[in-house]
C-alpha cells in the first residue's frame, strides 16, 4: 500500500540581524569593501517583523491564505500588506528573532550558544507562550551569561555574534580551537539550521496529529554539513533535531542533494513506510543562514526591501496507510539520471513526462504541478527573472512538443496548472516541498486529483560534477485503505483508447494505400 | 566561415535557462574549441 | 557573473589573446544576459569580482541568438535548445546583448 501524508509543518522565522552577520553576499563584501555604499544602506532597507508577517508570501507559507490567492495581489508583493496576518498559520509560524535565539540555545547540547542574562529574562516567557514549545524545550533555556564575558569571546575572535535590533545578546562559540569544521562560523549555522529544522517538526507534529513517541526515523534534507575535521559531513541533523523534538523512538540519518533533497527525501520516506520498514518516518530541513540577503544588493540597488530576511524551515510526516490521507504514489517516480543529459527537455522530459507515460498519463493529467517555488518578488529584482513561471513554461512547452496540448494554449497550461512561487530563496525550502501542505488539503477537499512536486538541484556548484539533478513524485487521493492492483482503472482506459486510436489509424492507412 | 569555427568558446550557462553542457553541445557542432562550460544557479 | 567563472574568462582572454576567444551565454532573463555580456566586455558592473574596472571587449553571444543558431547544427539545437525557445523571451535577449555588443566589442 502507499504511504500516506499526515501532516506538514512551514515555519519561517525573521533574523534581520543575521542576514548583516551571516548572510554570504554581506560577509563577502564586508571582507572587500568594507565601506561600501550597498553595507552602509543594507540596515535602512530591513523589514520589521510586523512587516515581515504581513508579506503575503510569507503568511501563504505558513498556511494562512492559499496560494491562488496571490493572483490577486499586485505585483510587487512587498508593496502589499496582508489583513489579518498573523503569527501563527494553519500549517506553522514565524517566529521573531529574539525568541529564536532562545530555541537556538535550547537546540545547543555542547555549551556554545551564550545568551545575556537580561535577554534571556525578557524573552524567556514568550519563548514558553508558544504552543508548540514543551515546558521540557522551555527548561532547556539557560539563565544566561554576563555581557562582559560574551563581548570578550567575540573580541577574541572565538565566536559569532548574536544581535537583536542591533544589540549584543549573544554568541556562538567555537567548539574546537583548530578545527575549521567546528568553527564558531560553521557551529553557528549549524545550530540555525538544527533548530529551525526542531520548530518545523514539531509544528508538523501538532499540525498531524501523530504522536511523536510514534516517529520511528526521521530524515534530514538540508544544505549544511555537520562533522569535525575527521568527517566534514558526517551528520546526522535528523538524530540531532529528533532529540530536541522528543522524538524518543526515532533514529535517523541526513540525505543531501542540494535543491533536489527534499523531493529524494520524500521518496526514501514513502519507500521506508510501504516497504514496512518504518510505520512513521519525518522529513525535515531547518534554514541557511548563508543564503540570508544573497540577492540583497540588487534588493538594494533598486529600492527594495531586503525580501531574504527569514530562514525557511518544513518538515513532512509520512506514514502507513491510514485510509484517509493524500497517497505518495511511488508508480510515478521521475528521476534525470547520469545519461539523460542538461538540455532542458531532456530534464522535464525524464521529470515529467517519462513518469507519466510510463503509467498511461499525460502531462495535462497532472492538476498541479509544484516545481520550485522560488517567490517572484524576490528572484524579479535580481534578474533572476521568475522560477516558477520558467518552470512552468518548459512544462507547457513539453507539452506542445509532445502534442499533449496546443501550441496556442500554452499561457492557459501555466495558470491552469500552476502557481505563483510564494517561498522564500532558501534553497531546498522552495524546491517542491513548499506546495505539499495546500496539496494535500485540495485533495482530500476534492478539488484536485494529482499533484506532482519536481525537486531540481544544481550538483555542479560542489565542482564534483557537472552534472544537474532532479527528482519528482506524485500526491493523489487515498485510495481507501485499499491495496492497488497493478493497473488503474484510468490507465486501462488510456490503454484502450490509445489502442483504439492506433487500430484507427491502422485502417485509415490501410484505405488510403 | 562561422563565427564559432577555431575560436575558443567560454560557456557561462544558467540553470534556469540554457544550462553549460547543452551549450557546448551546439558549439561543438559549429566547429568550436569548447576550453570552459560552467552552469550559473541565481537561486 | 560568478567570481570563479570570471576569473577563468580574464585567464582564458590571457592565454589565447581576447580576439580568440568567444564567450556563450544561456541567461534565463536579457537583464541577466546582458549583465553577464557587459561583464565581459565592459567589467563586472557589480564591481565585485576580478573583471572589475577589466574591459576585455570579448566577443559574447546569447546561445539562442540567430547568429549563433545558423551555425550549430539544426538537429542538435533541437536536441539542446529548440524548447527553450518557448519559455525565453528571445527577442528581449537579442536586445539585450546587440546593445552591449554595439558598445563594447572590440573584436567584431
Amino acid at each position: 500500500m502507499n504511504s500516506v501524508i499526515k501532516g506538514t509543518g512551514y515555519v519561517l522565522v525573521h533574523v534581520p540581524d543575521m542576514i548583516i552577520q551571516n548572510g554570504t553576499t554581506q560577509t563577502a563584501e564586508r571582507a572587500a569593501h568594507p565601506d561600501s555604499a550597498y553595507l552602509k544602506s543594507l540596515p535602512e532597507h530591513l523589514r520589521t517583523y510586523e512587516d515581515a508577517l504581513s508579506y503575503w508570501p510569507n503568511q501563504i507559507y505558513i498556511g494562512n491564505a492559499h496560494p491562488e490567492e496571490l493572483r490577486q495581489v499586485p505585483f510587487p508583493y512587498f508593496r502589499e500588506k496582508k489583513e489579518g496576518a498573523g503569527r501563527y498559520g494553519t500549517f506553522g509560524e514565524i517566529m521573531p528573532e529574539n525568541e529564536f535565539l532562545l530555541l537556538a540555545q535550547a537546540s545547543d547540547v555542547f555549551d556554545v550558544v551564550k545568551l545575556e542574562k537580561e535577554f534571556v529574562a525578557a524573552t524567556r516567557d514568550a519563548f514558553a507562550a508558544d504552543p508548540v514549545i514543551s515546558a521540557e524545550i522551555a527548561g532547556r533555556v539557560a539563565a544566561g551569561t554576563d555581557i562582559t564575558d560574551i563581548d570578550a569571546y567575540v573580541r577574541a575572535g572565538q565566536a559569532e555574534p548574536l544581535f537583536v535590533d542591533g544589540k549584543l545578546v549573544g554568541c556562538v562559540k567555537s567548539a574546537h580551537d583548530t578545527d575549521i569544521n567546528l568553527s564558531a562560523h560553521v557551529m553557528h549555522e549549524n545550530i540555525m539550521s538544527k533548530a529551525s529544522s526542531v520548530l518545523a517538526l514539531l509544528h508538523a507534529v501538532k499540525q498531524s496529529g501523530v504522536d511523536a513517541g510514534d516517529i520511528e526515523y526521521v530524515i534530514d534534507c538540508a544544505e549544511e554539513a555537520c562533522g569535525d575535521m575527521n568527517q566534514r559531513g558526517g551528520g546526522n541533523f535528523a538524530k540531532a533535531a529528533a532529540e530536541i523534538a522528543g522524538f524518543s523512538h526515532a533514529s535517523g540519518a541526513d540525505v543531501r542533494a542540494f535543491c533536489a533533497a527534499p523531493v529524494h527525501a520524500m521518496i526514501m520516506a514513502a519507500s521506508l513506510v510501504k516497504a514496512g520498514t518504518y510505520k512513521t518516518v519525518a522529513v525535515t530541513a531547518g534554514g541557511c543562514t548563508a543564503k540570508l540577503g544573497m540577492n540583497s544588493k540588487d534588493h538594494v540597488k533598486k529600492e527594495c526591501p531586503v525580501l531574504e530576511d527569514c530562514l525557511g524551515g518544513f518538515a513532512v510526516i509520512i506514514a502507513a496507510n491510514d485510509g484517509v490521507h493524500p497517497e505518495i504514489n511511488l508508480d510515478l517516480v521521475g528521476r534525470h539520471t547520469v545519461g539523460t543529459g542538461s538540455s532542458p527537455q531532456a530534464v522535464i522530459t525524464s521529470l515529467v513526462a517519462e513518469p507519466l507515460e510510463r503509467n498511461g498519463l499525460k502531462i495535462p493529467d497532472i492538476d498541479i504541478y509544484s516545481p520550485e517555488m522560488q517567490n517572484p518578488d524576490i528572484t524579479k529584482p535580481a534578474g533572476a527573472g521568475d522560477v516558477p513561471m520558467s518552470n512552468y513554461k518548459m512544462i507547457a512547452a513539453l507539452a506542445v512538443k509532445r502534442g499533449d496540448i496546443e501550441r496556442k494554449d500554452l499561457a492557459d497550461f501555466v495558470e491552469k496548472h500552476g502557481l505563483i512561487g510564494w517561498a522564500p530563496t532558501q534553497g531546498h525550502i522552495p524546491s517542491g516541498v513548499p506546495a505539499v501542505g495546500f496539496a494535500c488539503e485540495d485533495i482530500m477537499a476534492g478539488l484536485i486529483r494529482r499533484v506532482m512536486l519536481i525537486g531540481k538541484g544544481s550538483l555542479f556548484l560542489g565542482r564534483m560534477t557537472d552534472l544537474f539533478d532532479g527528482v519528482s513524485l506524485v500526491i493523489q487521493p487515498n485510495s481507501g485503505g485499499q491495496e492497488e492492483t497493478g493497473v488503474s482503472e484510468e490507465q486501462v482506459r488510456s490503454l484502450i483508447a490509445r489502442a483504439l486510436k492506433e487500430f484507427a489509424q491502422s485502417l485509415t492507412g490501410e484505405t488510403r494505400g | 566561415m562561422s563565427i564559432l569555427e577555431g575560436k575558443k568558446v567560454v560557456i557561462i550557462g544558467d540553470r534556469d535557462g540554457i544550462p553549460g553542457p547543452a551549450i557546448a553541445e551546439c558549439a561543438k557542432t559549429a566547429g568550436a574549441d569548447v576550453v570552459f562550460a560552467s552552469t550559473e544557479c541565481f537561486v | 557573473m560568478d567570481l570563479e567563472n570570471q576569473k577563468r574568462v580574464k585567464d582564458f582572454a590571457d592565454q589565447y589573446g581576447p580576439e580568440n576567444v568567444v564567450v556563450l551565454v544561456g541567461a534565463a532573463e536579457g537583464e541577466a544576459a546582458g549583465l553577464a555580456a557587459e561583464t565581459v566586455t565592459a567589467g563586472d558592473p557589480t564591481f565585485a569580482g576580478p573583471l572589475t574596472g577589466v574591459q576585455l571587449g570579448l566577443t559574447v553571444y546569447h546561445i539562442c541568438e540567430p547568429e549563433i543558431k545558423e551555425v550549430v547544427d539544426p538537429a542538435v539545437y533541437d536536441e539542446q535548445i529548440s524548447m527553450m525557445e518557448m519559455v525565453l523571451d528571445v527577442d528581449d535577449i537579442i536586445e539585450e546583448m546587440s546593445s552591449i555588443r554595439d558598445q563594447y566589442c572590440k573584436y567584431l
